[in-house]
């Protein structure tokens, strides 16, 4: 890191840039090597140290008090007192600290408004404002534009060459091509917790693409060609809202035939799951259709959908998909524990259960003590397996299943991919979200990709990864084989 | 662009299978700063990724620790453990005692002999006030104690319940003495304003009081529910509303005995009281059959029910349950119904027993409170509630027993159910807090780390 540098730091998800980055602002401590600081090397205890040596960090989620003003923001774990031992705390001094940051450089902040009252924009330049106050040389910003409308990225962008110019350095983590041209001295691309290459901002986009979504052995997974029957999912002009009630989904049109395997490939955070989650009934459809085999399911309870035939995997297994303190049996009818033959009117049958349990526990190699162990027990890949016995041991009509081998092992991801495609071939329509690039192109039969809530384009799957991974980040070449909707990359400059 | 095998145009030759391994894990490259164009070296990270789930609530840990501390050997010694810290207090408290360590250097047998004299007597007399008394002379007197420990577990069951329910629901209903006061307050009313044949009026004046506590506990759930507002403050808010409620209709006209002045309401009717079990001598009634069958039905109901099973999933795990179709929010509410029902049965058996008969501001005592405490020593768990209400009966009993003999304050009998409880349950749960730390602080290192 040179003085006066921006330097990006370009990653797909799970890269493990934030990791490096904690690790500079002394919050996660370093296995094996050193952090060199003006030549000399540099031991953090903690965010403390990181503050003392230079180091400041923007958080991709802020570290404010809603209620507090800005300058006592600002002032939060550095108080400057006055009076001696009564301890008032000096708030001219802070809020005159905050006037006089905002003015070198060129970041307008009111240091009495209350953070609550601020839109994120104005909020990240507060964190910016407090960094700088504590005299920092290096300034680490996590994904920063990842809350921003493209207007307040623009602002940012020019705040970022202002604190250049003064002499101070930047990190930039991002995975955004586009921005990281628009203001980068220098690029490292990392993946897999490896640094894979440095570009000079003059690289082309797609040069960086291919370094970010990298190349490895593709997936082997063995399958006849599909052959897809009606459709089953159509999907119509979706919009769904994301948590925040930010637009996630913004008119996603999609089908999925009976007999086929539709991956969704995407970078995370671009609505994928909010789409899955809008199809399952558990989010709110704004606007469009979900139609399931002729049905409009949208509106629907989740129960309703899942007893219309439709199975799901769901991203994050141990938060959606299992109750951890419940047994192997108990889990493997989560979602079926009320129907014949495991329930029956108000009362369950746990012999019905156990002997279930027993024939999936050996048909899906599910690898436990007994079924009666308590799931949290078993290894992720046992425990995804456990979803997908559950999953698919009832006749359906659609499977979807996000991320289905994030997280396992390597026996189970084989054994995993060849159920699903089992599942397909036996005319069932599937669906495979995953970020994982190689998973995708090894199952799907076609690949839609999203970006920003849209899809981008819909390929086949022998196109080429670097064209994919271009579409991921929101390139649409001009001879893409077949287009969805809209280009949907206007502000990538 | 078109390249048609990836692998070939690769530059980067990394083999699928290390690619594979490391796949799962977002490994740490303590590298130089980020500047560094190098190849960093790979370090084995320590930190696990924070794929094991869902964060624990205070509540999941809780319980956890509490079953893990679930073996006859801890309850005992916490039980020997609170009579002895008692025996300290009943020492403390006898100024007699108290007055022979004054010469304690000169004649230590006396200190000794008097504190010996007094804990001992007063622990006989807990005893035979609670289950056997070997000086008694004929059923009556032989059965007495039982009798009156009986008498006191019935409520403490279906409070003890009511809070157990909740709890494995994933809710805290502090509400249970609430609940149990609109309760008694409706099998009063219904038992003594209805004009019905026996047997229907009790059953008539049992539904009155479960009803009334299945709507005190609807409304924190529904509120819960449909605004997520907290049951906690609910519950302990509603509390308030129903014991002044209860205070003021006992006053009213219609409700308040028209032969006395005091606040106490009129009588409830004969033929809507629960049925004494040994005569009419002994106090116990038809109330512990009642609570017995409740701990059953709550038994079958968590374990082998589709019901039981959506309230325990969306205890353990909410978000699951939602996937899986169960619907969280209706659950909560039904949760809470089923719980403030069986707290209104509480109430209902503070009035139809043979405690008392006629409303009075202090009728339900503190039945719903010592609820919370009962099921904690419970371990939530149905039948250990139903055990536990019977040591905190046989407390009861035997306390008043040691007060009417031995002078010692009944107040000393409080003092060692919460002892007990203390013993049990707040080891649990300082673990719980500090497991619940650990987790945070990594969850908050996680949540830093995970960044997109």
């Amino acid at each position: 890191m040179e003085p006066g540098e921006i330097h990006a730091l370009l990653g797909e998800n799970g890269a493990g840039k934030s990791t490096l980055m904690n690790v500079l602002y002394g919050l996660y401590q370093p296995d094996e090597g050193e952090i060199l600081v003006d030549g000399k090397p540099l031991k953090l205890k903690g965010p403390s140290d990181a503050i003392a040596a230079g180091i400041g960090m923007v958080h991709q989620h802020f570290m404010l008090v809603p209620v507090f003003t800005v300058a006592e923001n600002v002032m939060l774990g550095a108080e400057q007192v006055k009076g001696g031992f009564t301890g008032f705390l000096d708030r001219r001094r802070a809020r005159r600290e905050v006037a006089e940051v905002s003015e070198r450089y060129n970041l307008r902040v009111d240091p009495d408004a209350v953070i609550e009252d601020l839109p994120v924009g104005i909020q990240q330049r507060v964190e910016i404002v407090k960094a700088l106050t504590r005299d920092v040389d290096l300034l680490i910003l996590d994904e920063p534009t990842a809350v921003l409308t493209p207007q307040e990225t623009e602002e940012l962008l020019t705040v970022m060459r202002s604190l250049k110019e003064a002499g101070k350095s930047i990190v930039f983590i991002t995975h955004k091509l586009g921005e990281v041209k628009a203001i980068a001295d220098r690029i490292t691309v990392i993946r897999r917790g490896k640094t894979v290459g440095t570009a000079e901002p003059s690289a082309s986009r797609d040069e960086l693409a291919a370094l970010m979504v990298g190349r490895s052995v593709r997936l082997t997974v063995d399958k006849k060609p599909a052959q897809p029957g009606k459709p089953i999912l159509e999907v119509a002009g979706l919009v769904v809202d994301d948590d925040r009630q930010v637009r996630a989904v913004d008119g996603i049109d999609l089908t999925v035939h009976a007999g086929e395997v539709l991956g969704i490939a995407g970078v995370q955070g671009n609505g994928q799951t909010e789409l899955i989650e809008a199809i399952m009934g558990l989010r709110p459809v704004l606007a469009g259709s979900v139609t399931l085999d002729g049905q409009a399911v949208h509106g629907w309870s989740t129960k309703k959908v899942l007893r219309a035939g439709v199975g799901y995997v769901p991203e994050d297994r141990s938060v959606d998909g299992l109750v951890k303190e419940f047994s192997v049996a108990e889990n493997l009818v989560l979602d079926i524990y009320d129907q014949p033959p495991f329930g029956k009117g108000l009362s369950l049958k746990p012999d019905a259960i156990a002997k279930s349990a027993k024939e999936r526990v050996e048909q899906f190699d599910i690898r436990t003590s007994s079924a009666d162990a308590a799931v949290g027990t078993l290894s992720g890949g046992n425990q995804q397996k456990v979803i997908v016995a559950r999953e698919l041991s009832r006749p359906l009509k659609l499977f979807i299943a996000a991320q289905p081998t994030r997280g396992v092992d390597v026996g189970s991801i084989e054994f995993i991919h060849s159920r699903v495609i089992r599942e397909r071939d036996i005319g069932t329509a599937v669906m495979v979200v995953s970020s994982e690039l190689d998973e995708v192109i090894g199952l799907a039969d076609r690949i839609a990709v999203m970006y920003r809530g849209r899809i981008i384009g819909v390929v086949g799957p022998d196109t080429p990864r670097e064209e994919i991974g271009l579409l991921m980040a929101g390139i649409t070449p001009d001879t893409a084989t077949t287009t969805a909707d809209g280009p949907g990359n206007e502000d990538e400059a | 662009m078109t390249n048609p095998n990836p692998v070939s145009g690769s530059p980067d030759k990394e083999p699928a299978t290390e690619a594979q391994e490391t796949r799962s894990e977002a490994r740490a490259t303590p590298s130089a700063p980020a500047g560094d164009t190098e190849r960093a070296v790979p370090a084995t990270a320590t930190k696990q990724p924070p794929t094991e789930g869902p964060r624990p609530t205070l509540g999941r840990l809780f319980l956890d620790n509490l079953w893990a501390a679930n073996t006859v050997t801890v309850t005992v010694l916490a039980v020997l453990l609170a009579m002895l810290v008692g025996a300290v207090l009943i020492i403390v408290s006898d100024p007699e005692v108290l007055a022979t360590y004054g010469y304690i250097t000169a004649r230590p047998a006396d200190a000794l002999n008097a504190s010996w004299t007094v804990v001992s007597e007063a622990y006989a007399n807990l005893f035979k006030g609670a289950i056997f008394d070997p000086d008694a002379v004929g059923f009556t007197a032989a059965m007495g104690p039982i009798s009156e420990t009986l008498t006191y577990t019935a409520p403490l069951v279906f409070t003890g319940l009511a809070v157990a329910l909740a709890f494995r629901g994933g809710l805290f209903n502090i509400g249970a003495q609430g609940q149990a006061t609109i309760g008694v307050i409706l099998s009063a009313v219904a038992g003594f304003a209805l004009p019905l044949p026996p047997g229907v009026h009790l059953l008539v004046a049992l539904i009155a009081g479960a009803l009334g506590g299945a709507l005190w506990g609807f409304i924190p759930g529904i509120l819960k529910a449909r605004t997520g507002a907290h049951e906690v403050i609910n519950t302990i808010m509603l509390n308030y509303v129903a014991v002044y409620f209860l205070s003021w209709i006992i006053v009213q006209s219609g409700v308040q005995n028209p032969n006395r002045s005091d606040a106490i309401s009129k009588p409830v009717e004969s033929s809507a009281q629960l049925p004494r079990l040994l005569g009419s001598d002994l106090r116990v009634h038809a109330g512990i059959l009642v609570a017995v069958l409740a701990t059953w039905f709550i038994a079958w109901l968590l374990n082998r029910s589709t019901l039981g099973f959506e309230l325990r999933a969306v205890g353990e795990n909410p978000d699951a349950a939602r996937t899986a179709g169960i619907s969280v929010t209706k659950t909560y509410v039904l949760v809470m119904v089923i719980s403030g029902l069986l707290a209104g049965l509480g109430g209902s058996n503070m009035v139809l027993g043979s405690t008392a008969n006629a409303l009075t501001p202090l009728v339900i005592a503190q039945i719903g409170f010592d609820g919370i405490l009962v099921a904690l020593l419970g371990r939530v768990k149905p039948w250990g509630v139903l055990l536990a209400a019977l040591l905190f009966g046989a407390l009861q009993a035997g306390g008043n027993r040691m007060q009417s003999y031995s002078g010692i304050s009944l107040e000393l009998v409080t003092v060692l159910q919460a002892l007990i409880v203390i013993f049990i349950a707040a080891p649990a749960m300082v673990k719980a807090i500090f497991q619940l730390r650990a987790a945070r602080a990594a969850r908050l290192q996680t949540s830093l780390a995970k960044g997109w």
